[in-house]
Formats: C-alpha cells, sequence, structure tokens
C-alpha cells in the first residue's frame, strides 16, 4: 500500500483565474491570476503582506476566494477545505513545521495518510518507508523523535512527507529559510528534478533570489495583493525581480562599514553548559567581539546557537567558565545589562523579547520604564513618557501597528522584530547580541535590519551576530566563527573568508 | 498453620496492601494518562471517582450485581468525561479551573444520592485467591487479588499498545502533541480530546466502583483519600506512560499500605504519621522529577501544565 503512494502520475498544473478576496473592506488579493504549468518550478516573490500567503491559502481552501477560480489541470474546481485540496493532489509544506515533536519519523508519515491502518503493523510499514526512501535522494532518521531532529532534517521530512503522501502539486512555504546553503541546494536540487521528470508541479514562495534564480523556471510577482508582473526567471534580472517587488523605492543601505575594531568588549571563556536536549554539552573556549566588529558565529541550527544566546542573555544556566564585559563579570541581570549597556534580540522575539498579552509601547519600554532619566530607577511608572518614547521609536524604525495599545502579539512577524529592534537599539549600545534578525522577514525588511546592524557597528558596538544563513553572516561580518557541535570550531577574518571551507566545518567535516 | 510470622508480615502486608489499595491509582492514572495525552488535563477526576463510587454501590445494591454497578459507574464516569470534554471545547476556557469545578460537583452529587445507600450492604466483586498454595493465613490475605486489578494490568497493556499501534492512538498523540498539525491533517481537535475525556472518566469511574464494591467496600463521604488528584502527579512520575502508570500505582499502593501494615503487626504509635505516605511521596515525586533546564521527556506538548 506505502510503497505506491508514490503516484506515478504525470504533475498537475494549477491555474487561478482572477482570484480576489476581501476581508471586510480590505482587499488582500485583487485579480490575481496565476499559471503554473504542470512539471514546472514556479517561484512567488512579494514582500510581507503582499497577498502571498492569501493566495496559497486560497488554493489549499483555507480561505474561499470571494471572487475567481481555481482550474487545476483545466478543469474549474471547487476546494470547500484543505482535505479536498489534498485529495486531488495539492499539498502544502508550511513555513512552520507541521510534523508532531514526539511522534518519530515513520510514525508522523503513517499517521499523516488518510489511510492509515486502524492497527498499525509497524514490521510492514517500516520495510514499505524503507522502499519509498530508497527511491529518494535524502535520507532521514525514521525512529527518532521529530523533536530531536534538526531544523534541516525536518524540512527534508516535510517534503518527504508530501511526496509520500502522493501529493503532485507542491506549495512550498520558504522552504529554505532555516537551511544551510548546501542542505538547500539540495532540497531545491531534488525538487526541481521532480519538476523536470513531469512528477509534481511546485509554487514556492521565496525572498530568496538566489534561489529563485537559480532553480525556478517561471517567477510571479506580487504586491499589495496586485500581480504586478512575472515570467520565465531566465529573461528576469534579480535586479528586475527586486523593484517589481518592491516598486520604485529601494529601501536605502547603509553596509558601507567605517572605522576598524576597538578594544575588547565581550570576553566569554571555559564556558560548559549542558544543551536543550540535555544530553550534549556546550562547550566554548574563548570567544571575544571588539567594539566596531560585528563577530557573525554560521553553524547549521541545533548546533549550540541557540545555548549559546540563552547564556549569553541569562537563559540558561552554565556549570564552568566566565563571561566578562568591559572586563567586568557579566552574569546578564538586569542591572549589569543596563551599566555595561548590553543589548539583545533573540530568535522568535514575540516569545523571548516579548511579552505576548502587553501593548506595543509597554514592550517597547521594557529597557527603560523603571529608570528616570538621570538613571536612577522609579518606583512610580510614567506612562504618558512611556507612550511619547514608544511613539517616537515606532515612526523611526517604521513599526506598522494600528495603534502603541494593540497587542504586540497581533504585529506581523517583522513588526515584532521592529519593535524589538527598536527598544534595543535606543540609547547607548555597547554590547549588542543577536540571533537570525531577519528569520522569515521580507526583502525591504532584511534590507533595513541588516542596514540598522551595520549602523550600530559603524558607531561603535560589538556586534554578535548569530544566524542560519550563512548569505547573511558574510554579508555583515568583519570576522566569522564556524558553531559545530557546541564548539566553536573555524574562525577566519570575512574578507578571507573561503565558503568551501566554512561549509566544510558547518557541515562538522573536521578532523 | 495460623502461627505467627512475626516481621515478615510488614513486607507482606505491604505486598497485599499494594495489590488492594493500587486498582483505583491505576484506573484512575491511567484514564488521566489517556486524557493527557490527547492535551488535555481533567482534574474533575476525583469527583468522578467519588461519584462512580456511589453509583456502583447504589446499582450493585439494587441490582444485587457487582458487575452492573461497576457497568453504572463507568457511564456516570463518561458522562462526567463528556461535560468535561464539553465544556472545555468553548472558547477560552481553562481545563484546569473546569476540573476543580467538576470535581466538587461531582462529589457533592455522590454526597447527595448518596445519603440513602451509607447504611445498606451492597455485594462485593469477586476475588481469586493466589495464596491457595500456603498455609500461612497472612500469605492467603495478601495473594487474594481482585479481578478488577488484573483488568487494570490488562488495560495497561492494551492502552500502552494502542498508543504506538492503532491510528486512534497516534491520533490521540498528535492532537496532544500539536494542534497546528493535527488541524493540517483534517483532524478535529476537540473531538479527539472530547472522546478521550470521556474515555478517562469511565476509567476513574471504574476506580470508583473498585472503592466501593470492594475495598474499603462500603460506600460513605470520606470513601476516596484524594486519590484522584494524586493520579495526576502519578502520571507525571509515569511520564505519560500507561505501563509505567501500571508501576507508579503500585507504588503509591504500597505507600498507602504502610500505615495498616505496621498496625497489623502491633506498631500502636507513630503508625499515624505512615498513612501520610502517599501524601508525602507525591511531594517529593513531584520535587525529584522536576527540573528548571530540562523539558520534561514524554510530556505533551499542549498540556496546559507543561505549556
Amino acid at each position: 500500500m506505502t510503497g505506491d503512494k508514490v503516484k506515478a502520475d504525470d504533475a498537475i498544473g494549477i491555474e487561478t483565474v482572477g482570484m480576489t478576496m476581501q476581508f471586510g473592506n480590505f482587499t488582500a488579493l485583487d485579480d490575481v491570476s496565476i499559471k503554473v504549468k504542470p512539471g514546472s518550478f514556479h517561484a512567488l516573490l512579494g514582500e510581507n503582506g503582499a497577498g502571498k500567503s492569501t493566495l496559497v491559502k486560497c488554493i489549499m481552501g483555507f480561505y474561499h476566494a470571494t471572487k475567481g477560480q481555481l482550474m487545476v489541470n483545466n478543469h474549474e474546481v471547487e476546494i470547500p477545505d484543505p482535505r479536498a485540496a489534498h485529495a486531488i493532489g495539492l499539498g502544502m509544506v508550511y513555513q512552520h513545521f507541521t510534523l508532531v515533536p514526539s511522534l518519530t519519523a515513520a510514525e508522523n508519515l503513517v499517521i499523516s495518510r488518510d489511510d492509515a491502518p486502524a492497527i498499525i503493523d509497524w514490521r510492514k510499514e517500516r520495510e514499505a518507508l524503507a522502499d519509498f526512501l530508497n527511491t529518494m535522494p535524502f535520507k532521514v532518521p525514521l525512529d527518532q523523535p521529530v523533536m530531536s531532529l534538526a531544523a534541516g532534517e525536518k524540512q527534508k521530512l516535510e517534503i518527504l512527507k508530501q511526496l509520500y503522501l502522493g501529493r503532485r502539486f507542491l506549495i512550498l512555504d520558504e522552504p529554505t529559510s532555516v537551511l544551510t546553503p548546501a542542505e538547500a541546494d539540495e532540497v531545491l536540487g531534488l525538487v526541481r528534478n521532480l519538476c523536470k521528470a513531469g512528477k509534481i508541479s511546485v509554487l514556492m514562495i521565496s525572498h530568496k533570489f538566489r534561489e529563485v534564480t537559480m532553480f525556478a523556471d517561471e517567477v510571479s510577482v506580487l504586491r499589495r495583493g496586485v500581480m504586478v508582473g512575472g515570467g520565465k526567471v531566465s529573461d528576469l534580472s534579480t535586479d528586475q525581480m527586486a523593484s517589481m517587488m518592491v516598486g520604485a523605492d529601494l529601501p536605502e543601505r547603509n553596509s558601507d562599514r567605517t572605522g576598524s575594531p576597538g578594544h575588547k568588549i565581550l570576553s566569554v571563556s571555559g564556558i560548559r553548559a549542558i544543551d536543550r536536549s540535555g544530553l550534549k554539552s556546550i562547550e566554548i573556549d574563548k570567544l571575544d567581539v571588539c567594539a566596531g566588529e560585528i563577530v557573525g558565529i554560521a553553524g547549521i541550527s541545533g548546533n549550540g546557537q541557540m545555548e549559546l544566546m540563552e547564556i549569553l542573555n541569562g537563559q540558561r544556566k552554565y556549570s564552568e567558565g566566565s563571561i566578562s564585559i568591559k572586563g567586568l563579570s557579566y552574569s546578564a541581570t538586569r542591572t549589569e545589562a543596563r551599566e555595561l549597556c548590553v543589548r539583545v534580540l533573540p530568535e522568535e522575539p514575540l516569545r523571548n523579547a516579548c511579552v505576548a498579552n502587553m501593548t506595543v509601547a509597554e514592550n517597547i519600554g521594557f529597557r527603560y520604564f523603571d529608570v528616570k532619566n538621570g538613571g536612577s530607577t522609579r518606583f512610580w511608572i510614567n506612562n504618558r513618557e512611556i507612550r511619547n518614547r514608544a511613539a517616537d521609536l515606532v515612526s523611526a524604525f517604521k513599526v506598522k501597528t494600528t495603534s502603541l495599545d494593540s497587542l504586540i502579539s497581533s504585529l506581523s512577524g517583522g513588526n515584532v522584530q521592529r519593535a524589538v529592534l527598536a527598544r534595543e537599539l535606543t540609547g547607548q549600545v555597547d554590547l549588542l547580541v543577536i540571533s537570525n534578525p531577519c528569520f522569515g522577514l521580507d526583502f525591504s525588511a532584511v534590507a533595513e535590519i541588516r542596514s540598522r546592524i551595520i549602523t550600530a557597528r559603524n558607531s561603535g558596538s560589538a556586534v554578535l551576530l548569530m544566524s542560519e544563513d550563512l548569505d547573511e553572516i558574510l554579508e555583515l561580518s568583519d570576522r566569522i566563527i564556524v558553531m559545530s557541535e557546541g564548539r566553536l570550531a573555524y574562525e577566519t577574518l570575512a574578507a578571507q573568508a573561503d565558503v568551501g571551507e566554512i561549509g566544510r566545518y558547518m557541515a562538522g567535516h573536521h578532523a | 498453620m495460623g502461627e505467627d510470622i512475626g516481621l515478615w508480615g510488614v513486607p507482606l502486608a505491604i505486598i497485599g496492601g499494594a495489590i488492594r489499595v493500587s486498582t483505583p491509582f491505576l484506573f484512575v492514572s491511567l484514564g488521566e494518562c489517556l486524557t493527557e495525552r490527547s492535551g488535555r488535563i481533567n482534574l474533575g477526576l476525583e469527583g468522578t471517582l467519588v461519584f462512580g463510587a456511589m453509583s456502583a454501590y447504589a446499582i450493585a445494591y439494587e441490582t444485587g450485581s457487582p458487575w452492573l454497578g461497576v457497568l453504572a459507574a463507568m457511564i456516570a464516569g463518561t458522562i462526567f468525561g463528556l461535560l468535561h470534554g464539553w465544556i472545555c471545547s468553548l472558547p477560552k476556557v481553562n481545563d484546569i479551573a473546569i476540573g476543580i469545578a467538576l470535581m466538587l460537583f461531582g462529589m457533592g452529587l455522590a454526597f447527595f444520592f448518596g445519603k440513602s445507600f451509607i447504611q445498606p450492604v451492597a455485594p462485593d466483586l469477586p476475588a481469586i485467591s493466589f495464596g491457595f498454595w500456603s498455609d500461612y493465613p497472612q500469605v492467603q490475605a495478601a495473594l487474594k487479588v481482585n479481578i478488577l486489578f488484573l483488568i487494570g494490568i490488562a488495560a495497561s497493556l492494551g492502552l500502552w499498545w494502542m498508543l504506538r499501534n492503532t491510528k486512534i492512538g497516534l491520533r490521540i498523540r498528535v492532537v496532544g502533541d500539536s494542534t497546528d498539525a493535527a488541524r493540517a491533517m483534517g483532524l478535529r481537535p476537540n473531538v479527539v480530546k472530547l472522546l478521550s475525556t470521556a474515555a478517562g472518566g469511565a476509567f476513574a469511574g471504574v476506580g470508583g466502583a473498585y472503592l466501593s464494591l470492594y475495598y474499603p467496600g462500603s460506600w460513605n463521604e470520606g470513601i476516596s483519600s484524594g486519590q484522584g488528584l494524586m493520579a495526576v502527579a502519578l502520571v507525571i512520575f509515569a511520564r505519560w506512560n500507561p505501563i509505567y502508570c501500571f508501576w507508579a500505582a503500585l507504588l503509591f499502593g504500597g505507600a498507602g499500605a504502610l500505615g495498616p501494615a505496621l498496625q497489623s503487626v502491633g506498631v500502636t504509635q507513630g503508625y499515624y504519621l505512615f498513612y501520610a505516605a502517599p501524601y508525602v511521596l507525591t511531594l517529593v515525586v513531584m520535587i525529584f522529577t522536576s527540573s528548571a533546564a530540562k523539558t520534561m521527556t514524554g510530556a505533551p506538548a499542549e498540556l496546559s501544565i507543561t505549556k
């Protein structure tokens, strides 16, 4: 049963005809017509809020379009719910993993099948899964709980799952945002080969032009719910695509570095801690960051970057070693952070740096709500001052919010990031620790946030940047360190960086 | 025969007591385990247990059949479970608060309907004597095992198997671990949770039936001494694994039997302290199994206490 789930049937072509979606007065999609030919790899570009998710949700039956039709293989179809979409072979790989963390990969695959047997004969299923995996160019461990897999492996499993379920049209929502370049190329290369072989058609939402130009056949660009352009990727340049996506005004970039590294700010030595799973250890022998430099920590997710961030942020205990800032011992208390001017932008800021149920103004005020202008602490809160300062920062950092009193959780990911960055970059910043600042953000937000990081560096802040996006590390860093299996495995100056060498250390291929 | 076996009586009484006392722990914890695996916590099982004890006793007395009593307790437990599951499926409802409300409701209802059954004597559930080979009455007493205990062992094995090897079992785990994934899969989390809570309630009802129909074997208002609440700690201790639930129930049962065992060999002073053993054990278990740094392995991710 399972082995032949990957149907040998041909890829499905789909077409949206005049798709329009209105939420009240707001038009999220306006007359969008996109055609994905059978066996083609189609990229969908657009900023946050451009209507990409709305479009794919209409295709998958999560939303019912106000107007317009969906054609599948040139026949008009009605998709009342996702189940119906699945039944005709449409599948989606979401940006957030939809695997069940405590189930093993094998259990995840089998239970996702609509025809999963009431009583599961594991020996038979396992053989069928092994047969299925043998036809696939990559492997995932079947017997470990999914939560113990690295992000890259989870993403592979998500794609494997769709193929296992016999879906013949796949929507990939930023499928490579957590993968290394090598992994991303591997996964997308595989997907493209499957397209070429006529087995599947793909509609990929992406922000990475490199991937679009390398792998996609065709591209459609959305802006503010309107289809603004598209065509064969080979006929378009990156600049043309970028200008379609953001309109005429590209955000200003300030990536000119000025000045050279100054005196030492952050000094980490001999840190020993236990990682999130409780099974492996984090061992940081020596890590220094100087004023006016950006040190980028590259690595595949799950190699200890998250734990290092937590240690520096005071969220994780360590058994040995010391952290000092400007020569003073640092244990991440609020007073120390304030006196030593340490600012932090952790990953998933909504969870790690915000209180989701408090307002935008209150969240922006976290650094100074209890401090008077002179620097001494205060007992009574001055709400008007908090609001005024928040209002200034919201406009300075272009945080899009309906009001200062909206809950921060009602903001989009990019705007939460901007709000936290506004809070963290205000005032004197001597040390800035950042983790995956641009994860899942759109093109213009990424450019803006990166330029703010460069600006902080130029004005003399020491910046420690952890990112799973190697391009980001290469673009921003002065010095690059590769983290692998909880240790700092390799260090190089960015100017002399050899991407192949970095990739080898990221993959753990060192002595 | 009939001779004194001295201090050997203590471990023997503990083993016998463990088997006797553990059965309600076992059933309630299996029910709680099932409910929690679906991502809900039902603190109302204490109320379900007491109401199950009352309804089992009443029906057994009226019909003369203890098994009809057990059936009645199961039905009552199912109804309580459905009630909890249904209320919790409404938006913005907290399962812990509803659980506490239902616990008090179940106990109050049981006391109200149970007033007239305190005096009459209902038939007991049958037991099998595994101690026939021994001449010692203490051994015979210790090895007199109630059928419900054996059913409980079978149920914990069955539940364990079901969670691993059946579609229903995997679906319960999916819902308990990731509501998003469950929705993406086209499952309806609230329905799965409702049915799991109902089945969990039925288990707790059977636990109550054991209390009133076998040990201690009568209906009164103080019949449960918090077993339904301790079962929540027990499920955490057992890492949400039905097989471990069995061993944990035995351990708690043994702790519960400590006091009576000491009393039976003639310890006259301080044995009351040992009556508190299950409560102390609950505390100790909670302290030693909790860790600030590590996430609990096996905990269903959707559970409100582990979120």
